[in-house]
């Protein structure tokens, strides 16, 4: 399988997730430079972490602008697997691909560290492979990473069994605890927590992994 | 050309007789312009003018040494054909007037001079120093000054995408109107793509890169190289303003750039600016320098020459390329959206050459500007201090309380509060990254080793006794690295001092600098760059003598050993022995702060040879993998040392029974160096090693879950429970924060 790895100028986890993909999981990667409007023979995308274009403004706010946006935006549409990691997981949002916002964290401040992850649904292409209930010790990394959205939105993400994650305690005053959510048809999912920094077993935790190995298995069978 | 008066060239700082030796080598008086440029360039901060003479006496060279002092960063061959380039700097002025935007732009400053050679950062590490939270007068200050330094180490840092793994934090009053911000970091380069920062090559283009000019950070260096008044805070516009996100495009252009093979030299525009990259990329090269400032591109209209040429803008960088092959270097930057222009050229008559506006503004030799300023021999008598010799009578009426003051106080509680504002973890490479080890250890992917990392700094110590001070502190840092099983290959320094026109502040800085080339010598630790800082003083109120140090050492990649004990029922060695202390050896631990709120006497000895064969044993120990944790005694000595080994995620302590003639006081909380605590499985192999090297290892106890129990000779001293000693250490920040 080939992952793409979106490259935003202020991207800084691009790299960590191309080591996990290639080192860890095995399988092929590549870069897609931001004002590319093709993705190229990629099988996944990834939507990495960082600072997109600053983010001086709203996180992800001018990065749903650039042209590869446009190109994500079709491979979602035609039922490619994009999955959105911390500034990706904002950018997702603001691009209109996954419902809410995300926030300033509730302290006020940069919050890094390991956080436990509750496994709510494996009907998605990126918990296949887990349990339900299955927790995952996952770092954050954010200064804005607080999911809000109305109630009757938060009431349709769970009524349509569209939360995948959620912490079990919660650092940043996520609505109802929310960690990760799918779009309606599933194939896309933004994730506060970097997966990408739990896959090697130098790092402290291989539970990321399980994401990966659920898109590749989803791949396997497509 | 405008008469230069006498109040001119003093609001310079220029003193007569250098303004004289101006003269001499211009042949002429200078233009204002060129007494700007002068100014900056024989600061303090830019020109080593005190300190110079002394720096020399430091051990520069080692086998691992690839460059020494005199570039942007020291490099150092960290096997695999790779090197790892590394220095520290200080940016303390400007985060005492600007907390936030001072110590962001210090992060930022610093990374830019590693990437200069050709080095994608990797880590960055931060010695932190403020006046006490809960100072009656000060506290809200100082406590802002926190906030907001930390702040902007997280803003820089995490957006940049270098991880923050590691630090020190520490409280004193003399730091009240004076914050320290000490910032070192590391990057990783092949051997064979170092870059230097000379300009060679007659009629090669000279192209400044990055953010535009603006008027922010004129006299910076200048700034930096003066006592506060009552009037600084009128200098907030000489800070400057930070932009990571615009760094991080410098960083990813600048090294693709460097992949066309057409760039010859770079140098970033650090202090000092376009005049310091100009002239010092000119004098190493032995060349000149030829600039048109209309081309420069600049964020307003109706610049100076003199503006130009003393702005301190961020994000910029100064580069010569092989001519002809300009278009190739242009062409990244367009990539990454940055301005690249073509601003002069290099030329052979060593001047450096300022035409603005059709004008020649300045023309000066490159050489004698860059390296000639004065060099001064100032007096130096005793050191500075006032602390009596003489301990005070003292006893404890609750050991266990002692015990928790000292976990509560702001040298030794958990730094959490701060170091989980910054992301340690970015690039995926940090194994032991704050809290977790004694050093950060950090793999590096491309040759599977990893590098460990340290700073110490102990101003309690140096001002009892410089010289002595420093020993220690270079020992406790090269100790840190033994304890994860790391070899030191080489060090850097920052030396934060007061007033050198003070010949007892001068003998401060004097006495540390001949104590530190003593002790890397003794260790084999090169120093190969840093940075000094002085003129640390506010109202005439100096602050302690504060050198810092940054060692690195190389080991194997592999799972780090932490600190804590991982398993009830393992045996605790101390390997080291209990060590010795007397009265007057105990006035300046942190007991005596804490506990006793004092200061006294003179700090711990230390016997460089027995420290060197601790080390080595303590390292061979974890290399063979016999440590399951391993920690130094330090701040707050043994009972501190052994509750922070029980502060894991499993609570497990320890019962320990000593033996010693030591009172209960001297016993649990004196600070000699050359110990080192470690669980372990295997005693008996401990204790052969130890016996190797000619150290002491008794089995002190066993760890037990969920206690910390201290007799001696069957006494109880001292008996607590882990996850309430846990609490007073973790929440020590915060509530003092809160205050």
């Amino acid at each position: 399988m080939k992952f793409g790895v979106v490259v935003f100028p202020g991207s800084n986890c691009d790299h960590d997730a191309w080591y996990a993909v290639r080192e860890n999981l095995g399988q092929e990667a590549e870069f897609i430079w931001h004002d590319s409007a093709r993705l190229g023979d990629v099988d996944a995308v990834v939507l990495p972490g960082g600072f997109s274009y600053g983010d001086y403004l709203r996180c992800g706010a001018i990065a749903k602008f650039s042209p590869v946006m446009q190109a994500v935006k079709r491979f979602a549409a035609d039922g490619g697997l994009v999955l959105g990691i911390c500034n990706g997981f904002q950018i997702l949002v603001e691009a209109g691909l996954l419902p809410g916002a995300l926030v300033r964290n509730a302290g006020l401040k940069f919050v890094c560290r390991e956080v436990r992850l509750r496994t709510e649904t494996t009907d998605s292409p990126f918990t296949a492979a887990g349990n339900v209930g299955q927790v995952l010790r996952v770092p954050i990394a954010h200064g804005e990473g607080c999911y809000v959205a109305d109630e009757r939105t938060l009431d349709e993400l769970e009524a349509e069994n569209r939360v995948v994650f959620r912490y079990l305690d919660n650092p940043n005053g996520s609505a109802r605890d929310i960690a990760g959510v799918l779009n309606p048809a599933r194939n896309v999912m933004g994730m506060m927590p970097h997966p990408e920094r739990a896959s090697d077993p130098l790092m402290g935790s291989t539970d990321g992994l399980l994401i990966f190995r659920s898109m590749v298995s989803a791949l396997a069978h497509a | 050309m405008t008469t230069l008066s006498p109040e001119l060239i003093a609001t310079h700082q220029l003193t007569e007789a250098e303004y004289n030796k101006i003269v001499q080598i211009l042949g002429r008086e200078p233009s204002y312009t060129e007494l700007g440029i002068f100014s900056v360039m024989w600061s303090e901060h830019c020109s080593y003018k005190s300190s110079r003479l002394h720096l020399k006496k430091l051990p520069t060279r080692g086998r691992y040494v690839v460059q020494g002092p005199g570039e942007n960063a020291g490099i150092v061959d960290i096997g695999g054909g790779y090197v790892a380039a590394f220095k520290i700097e200080s940016h303390n002025h400007p985060s005492f007037i600007e907390p936030f935007q001072g110590a962001a732009t210090g992060v930022g400053g610093i990374l830019r001079d590693i990437f200069t050679m050709g080095a994608r950062p990797i880590a960055v590490m931060d010695a932190l120093r403020f006046g006490p939270l809960d100072d009656p007068a000060n506290g809200a200050r100082n406590r802002r000054i926190l906030e907001g330094v930390v702040a902007g180490i997280a803003h820089y840092g995490n957006c940049f995408g270098v991880p923050t793994v590691g630090g020190e934090c520490v409280f004193e009053a003399c730091y009240n109107g004076n914050p320290l911000i000490n910032v070192f970091a590391l990057g990783v380069a092949k051997s064979d793509e170092i870059f230097y920062a000379k300009a060679a090559g007659l009629g090669n283009p000279v192209i400044y890169v990055g953010a535009k000019t603006g008027r922010d950070g004129i006299h910076g260096a200048s700034m930096a190289s003066a006592e506060f008044t009552e009037e600084s805070k009128q200098k907030r516009p000489n800070v400057q303003v930070g932009d990571p996100f615009l760094e991080k495009l410098l960083l990813e252009a600048c090294l693709e750039a460097m992949q066309t093979g057409a760039i010859v030299g770079i140098q970033d525009m650090g202090a000092a600016g376009l005049t310091c990259s100009t002239c010092e990329m000119g004098s190493r090269g032995e060349t000149g320098i030829e600039i048109e400032l209309d081309r420069v591109p600049q964020r307003e209209t109706g610049l100076t020459a003199y503006e130009i040429m003393l702005s301190e803008s961020q994000e910029r960088m100064l580069l010569v390329a092989e001519k002809g092959r300009e278009e190739e270097v242009f062409r990244v930057f367009r990539k990454w959206g940055l301005d690249a222009v073509a601003v002069g050229q290099v030329t052979g008559d060593g001047l450096l050459r300022v035409r603005h506006h059709g004008e020649i503004v300045a023309e000066i030799p490159n050489q004698p500007l860059a390296d000639s300023a004065p060099l001064y021999d100032r007096p130096h008598t005793l050191p500075l201090r006032t602390a009596p010799m003489e301990a005070p009578a003292f006893s404890s009426s609750n050991l266990t309380h002692d015990l928790e003051t000292l976990l509560a106080s702001g040298d030794v509680c958990s730094k959490r509060w701060i170091w989980q504002q910054y992301d340690y973890q970015v690039r995926t490479n940090t194994l032991a990254g704050p809290a977790v080890a004694d050093a950060a250890i950090l793999r590096v992917k491309e040759t599977g080793a990893a590098l460990a990392m340290a700073l110490d700094g102990n101003a309690r110590y140096c001002y009892l006794a410089p010289r002595e001070g420093t020993k220690l502190m270079v020992a406790e840092c090269c100790r840190n690295l033994a304890v994860v099983g790391a070899e030191p290959v080489g060090a850097t320094n920052n030396l934060n001092f007061g007033n050198p026109e003070r010949p007892e502040i001068m003998a401060q800085l004097v006495e540390s600098i001949e104590g530190m080339a003593d002790a890397c010598r003794f260790l084999d630790v090169p120093i190969t760059g840093g940075n000094v800082s002085l003129y640390n003083e506010t109202l005439g109120e100096g602050i302690w003598p504060t050198p810092v140090v940054g060692v690195l050492g190389l080991l194997k990649t592999g799972a780090p050993v932490g600190v804590h004990f991982r398993q009830a029922g393992r045996p605790v060695m101390l390997v080291g022995g209990l060590g010795d202390c007397d009265p007057v050896r105990f006035g300046g631990t942190q007991y005596a702060k804490a506990v006793l709120r004092n200061l006294w006497g003179l700090p711990p000895a230390l016997d460089l040879e027995h420290e060197k064969r601790v080390q080595a044993a303590v390292r061979e120990m974890v290399l063979a993998g016999l440590a399951e944790s391993a920690h130094d005694l330090s701040d707050g000595g043994f009972a501190v040392a052994l509750a922070e080994c029980s502060f894991g995620a499993q609570s497990v302590g320890a019962e320990v029974e000593l033996t010693s003639d030591l009172g209960p006081e001297l016993l649990l909380f004196h600070e000699a160096p050359s110990r080192v605590l470690l669980s372990t499985s295997e005693p008996e192999r401990v204790k052969e090693i130890a016996a190797r090297h000619g150290v002491e290892a008794p089995r002190i106890g066993v760890t037990v879950q969920g206690q910390v129990v201290i007799r001696n000779r069957g006494a109880a001293l001292l008996q607590a429970n882990v996850d309430s000693l846990r609490k007073v250490f973790e929440g020590g920040l915060e509530s003092k924060l809160r205050a």
